[in-house]
């Protein structure tokens, strides 16, 4: 097969339509608002978002509302009980954290496990169902993507502030508190949308590993997002097709490609990869008096 | 409650324009401010020294409306800190993100955003606030540039552009010289006194009080209370010395004599070593080199 038919052929079944549209968005939108986490350390913090919201996912999968109801609403309760945890104990914020993620997390695979066809919901939840995409699915990731993209934009210049020196938002006045709950607020959401694609258990990595690579690669917040958003929609697509043809899991082969990209970035980046730095130590070496010819 | 991007409150020149009584705050169960009162008119050139610990952050997080005191009130041109964004804060460099992706450009334009208001992007008029403002520190030709590529003097620069873009018109400096070299160091006093020169009353944090003294008329004594106020030949008595910086001197007895230790400062500064405890004389205050040790044996 020329490689022209290797990129048609999937795409004669509808199905494989609609999973890489979702992937396409999905590519775009994680990387923006994963780019803000990477920048303030909020990694473990988006991760155990992803978890907590379980329960509220399957209580609404089980009586047949929106998924994205629960899962706002669980999300809503897990920051909620981790501020009071934080709050009320000497415990550090990482450990309440940590509690309320497994504990929660605990408590949906608990609820879940009620129903005969657990097994395979529960790695669809947990491992994304891109290729059980619906039309409906992708007017509502369309949608949410829209508003999450369209938030960062309208308050682009006070997140900038925000996160790069909050005593500057409050000199200035700004609205810092609450600024600082939409930011999450938005980060919910963006798990909630990519929740399909690429399921609770990866959709840190969309979140992360992209942006973690275009932070290498640039100097400005703008074109990190840039950069971040491209390499998203890059890792998304070549995974989607590799799993095709490997005839393997969607969501992981996505983030196994997005890793890839990250690796090779990570060693051979000018003037910050790994490989770089240390070709340029030895031959500086070289370049010592004791050794004239270099 | 704060207003959200909130126009300046129209300032009233004849008010002081730092105005703080009985102000204390506590944070959980430690006094970082006790019980300060201090009045500073417009255009007040004041250097803020003390111990580490002092309070002197917190004196400026105060006066910048960043914290709220526990008691008392404090007054910017005779309303509360929250009704106004004309103060300008630049913080000491430890505390600032150099890896963050943004340019020097970035950087002074966020001292409009303010102005700006919410939905709106730069405009032409910003632009040119800012554009004066690198002319003015002279950092034009390092707009493009990220910010951890710069060195320390440089970084200072362009957080006082920052305040010039801000049109600020008070100016808070914790620290700023700091591990600066002599002719970096020059550089942000004279552009320091460029900005107050246009009617900015300028507060500076310092660890070295002979740079202080010689370079501001007027110094603020801290040590959780307000120690000593005024020229620096009324606040650098041996009293007044002792009250602030007593608890962090040690008298040692060693095998040839007795030393004193003073332990004022931080990495970058210099120790301050008095020639003697007479308290009777004026005390000569002497720099001693970070690197030799911090502390001097009393005359014989």
């Amino acid at each position: 097969m020329d490689l022209l038919q290797l990129i048609t052929e999937p795409l004669t079944y509808p199905f494989m339509v609609r999973a890489l549209l979702a992937a396409i968005m999905v590519g775009v939108l994680c990387p923006v608002v994963g780019a803000y986490m990477v920048l303030k350390g909020l990694s473990f913090f988006g991760d155990a978002l992803a978890h907590a919201i379980l329960p509220g996912v399957v209580i609404t999968f089980l009586i047949g509302w929106p998924l994205a109801v629960g899962a706002l609403a669980s999300a809503l309760l897990a920051a909620l009980l981790i501020g009071v945890i934080s709050q009320r104990s000497t415990l550090q914020e990482d450990t309440a954290i940590g509690i309320v993620f497994a504990g929660a997390f605990a408590l949906g695979v608990a609820l879940l496990s009620t129903v005969s066809s657990f097994a395979v919901d529960l790695t669809h939840i947990l491992f994304g169902d891109v290729l059980g995409v619906s039309q409906t699915d992708l007017w509502v990731i369309l949608a949410l993507g829209l508003l999450v993209l369209g938030i960062i934009l309208l308050f682009y210049k006070e997140f900038l502030v925000l996160t790069f020196d909050p005593v500057l938002a409050l000199v200035l006045r700004l609205p810092a508190t609450a600024l600082r709950y939409l930011l999450l607020g938005l980060i919910a959401l963006t798990v909630v949308t990519s929740l399909q694609t690429v399921g609770i258990a990866l959709v840190l990595a969309m979140l992360v590993t992209p942006a973690a690579t275009a932070r290498m690669l640039t100097h400005r917040l703008p074109a990190m997002m840039t950069v971040a958003a491209m390499l998203g929609v890059v890792s998304n697509v070549v995974g989607l097709y590799v799993s095709y043809y490997l005839n393997i899991a969607s969501g992981p082969t996505m983030v196994l490609v997005a890793t890839t990209f990250f690796g090779v970035v990570f060693l051979l980046a000018p003037g910050r990869g790994v490989l770089w730095r240390t070709v340029r130590a030895s031959s500086a070496q070289l370049q010592t008096p004791a050794n004239p010819r270099a | 409650m704060s207003p959200v991007h909130k126009r300046a409150v129209p300032h009233d020149a004849t008010l002081p324009a730092i105005e703080l009584e009985n102000v204390s705050v506590r944070y959980d169960q430690t006094l970082a401010l006790e019980n300060v009162t201090l009045r500073l008119t417009r255009g007040a050139r004041v250097a803020v020294v003390g111990p580490n610990g002092a309070g002197k952050s917190t004196l400026f997080h105060v006066i910048a409306g960043v914290v709220r005191p526990t008691e008392g009130q404090v007054r910017i041109y005779g309303s509360g800190p929250g009704g106004h964004i004309c103060v300008g804060y630049v913080p000491q460099r430890k505390v600032i993100d150099w890896d963050f992706p943004v340019t020097v450009t970035d950087v002074v334009m966020m001292g409009r955003v303010g102005k700006m208001g919410f939905f709106r992007w730069p405009a032409r008029r910003d632009r040119e606030v800012v554009r004066a403002a690198l002319d003015e520190v002279g950092m034009s030709a390092f707009a493009d540039r990220q910010i951890g590529e710069l060195s320390g003097g440089q970084q200072q620069r362009v957080f006082l552009a920052r305040v010039l873009a801000q049109e600020a018109e008070l100016l808070l400096m914790d620290e700023p010289l700091t591990g600066l070299d002599m002719p970096s160091q020059e550089a942000i006093l004279s552009l320091i006194d460029r900005i107050q020169a246009q009617g900015v009353t300028v507060l500076v944090a310092s660890h070295d009080l002979n740079q202080a003294s010689e370079q501001f008329p007027t110094m603020l004594l801290l040590n959780r209370r307000l120690i000593a106020f005024g020229p620096p030949r009324q606040v650098l008595t041996t009293p007044n010395l002792l009250a602030a910086y007593g608890g962090h001197m040690h008298i040692v007895r060693t095998g040839d004599g007795e030393v004193m230790l003073a332990d004022t400062c931080c990495s970058g500064g210099t120790a301050l070593a008095l020639p003697s405890l007479d308290h009777t004389a004026a005390p000569v205050v002497q720099p001693v080199a970070q690197e030799t040790m911090q502390g001097m044996r009393p005359p014989r």
